[in-house]
């Protein structure tokens, strides 16, 4: 979807602005709200993919003004309340009003952490063999799904090389849709500058995004 | 930035969202998804044992032996894991991309916030700024003057916009003035700024 959370690009942000010593957690509530959405995570209710998707559907006002941590809180609540997890009575009243419906496993654990904080795995065997390949010169479809994509709008219909091939995985656009995971192969899709931002951009500037196959067309 | 919670123990004071969270983990415990102690112990390894430090043991060694070095540039993932005594355990698709005096490299990702947890921890805010996600891969010269980084013109500059599930660990150059230092000598000057690439390790003379 061509949403606010798309952001390359974009001017009007102002400066960054590092902070030196910074906390993990600015706040007590930031690391219960990571915490839980690693331990839900073990439910299997819903894929990392439809995690980004259910933040990039929050209301522009909202992604624009809401802490990062805030978002996350949103995106969890929603989440497990669509999926049927919780009820928003539950979460009015502040506690549990009924027993869960859909228990598959016992409650997430100690014993559980350390499958949650490695990172999983998204790479899938490879459907069929690789269009492309290190060296070919692609050109980025010009698509705009109203669904979840990882191809950004500052990188459609831009001419580019594939620099590496990282096997098939997971295809987000796919599966945030309920279609499954339908693999497809990803590549390191390099740009020069001016290709993506117009003559007037540093010619010392090289931008690299990661594309699943179906974004590419051979040029 | 936002001030910090000063009652973390109950009262009239907290935080609308304080309160909020407090009622989901209410709820997720007493439905019985999830036990508080298991939270507890996330919070307490993303605060204390998974952060840059780790990514900082995988540079050092890098820098001295040229044989992992090429190990971690064929196959992070791979390399680091042979780490995993001392590291830790790292998830897939780690990617290591080496600075050179030609080409700078430096992270991002423009659609949300993807970034090297297994090696880095959690990224610090600036990373998730919508000012660093939008200007990164347009000016990244003037995002480098924000922390102070100002590189030859002639530098080439890679901007990686981890727009998948692969996840990038830049690999910055080592100090000149450093022969002969060892691995925890060396990863004391690598910062985590310096392994996303908006940072250089430190001078040699601010640790000596």
């Amino acid at each position: 979807m061509d949403g606010v959370h798309d952001m390359g690009g974009m001017d009007g942000f102002g400066k960054v602005e590092p902070e030196p010593n910074e906390p993990v957690f600015h706040h007590r509530w930031e690391g219960r709200v990571l915490a839980m959405s690693r331990a839900i995570g073990v439910f299997r209710a819903w894929t990392i993919d439809t995690s980004r998707y259910a933040i990039e559907l929050l209301a522009p006002s909202v992604y624009l003004t809401r802490s990062y941590y805030e978002k996350w809180f949103l995106r969890n609540q929603n989440l497990l309340v669509e999926r049927g997890l919780i009820d928003t009575d539950e979460v009015a009243a502040g506690h549990a009003l009924r027993p869960a419906k859909n228990l598959t496993r016992g409650p997430f654990t100690l014993a559980d952490v350390e499958k949650v904080t490695k990172r999983g795995s998204y790479s899938r065997p490879a459907p069929a063999p690789a269009r492309f390949k290190a060296g070919d010169r692609v050109r980025t479809k010009n698509i705009h799904p109203t669904t979840h994509t990882r191809l950004p709008r500052y990188a459609r219909g831009r001419v580019g090389v594939v620099e590496r091939s990282h096997g098939a995985h997971i295809f987000p656009d796919s599966v945030t849709t309920g279609k499954g995971e339908d693999p497809q192969w990803l590549y390191t899709v390099r740009f020069d500058a001016q290709e993506l931002w117009g003559a007037e951009a540093d010619p010392k500037l090289k931008v690299s995004i990661e594309a699943f196959e179906p974004y590419l067309e051979h040029v | 930035m936002a001030e910090h919670d000063h009652d973390h123990s109950g009262g009239s004071n907290l935080s609308e969202m304080e309160l909020r969270v407090r009622a989901l983990e209410t709820i997720l415990a007493e439905k019985g998804y999830i036990e508080s102690a298991a939270l507890d112990r996330i919070v307490e390894l993303y605060e204390t044992k998974i952060g840059p430090h780790i990514g900082a043991q995988v540079i050092a060694k890098a820098w001295r032996d040229p044989g992992f070095r090429q190990a971690l540039l064929d196959d992070a993932s791979q390399a680091v894991a042979t780490l995993a005594p001392q590291v830790g355990n790292v998830g897939e698709h780690l990617i290591a991309v080496e600075n050179t005096p030609e080409v700078h490299n430096m992270v991002v990702c423009t659609l949300c916030s993807c970034y090297p947890t297994d090696v880095l921890g959690l990224p610090p805010t600036w990373y998730k700024s919508f000012a660093y996600r939008s200007r990164a891969v347009k000016e990244p010269r003037a995002v480098l003057a924000d922390f102070g980084v100002a590189l030859p013109v002639e530098t080439e500059i890679r901007v990686w916009d981890s727009t998948a599930e692969t996840r990038y660990l830049v690999v910055p150059i080592r100090p000149a003035g450093t022969e002969g230092w060892s691995e925890v000598q060396l990863a004391a000057l690598i910062t985590r700024d310096s392994m996303i690439g908006t940072g250089l390790p430190k001078n040699p003379s601010e640790v000596a």
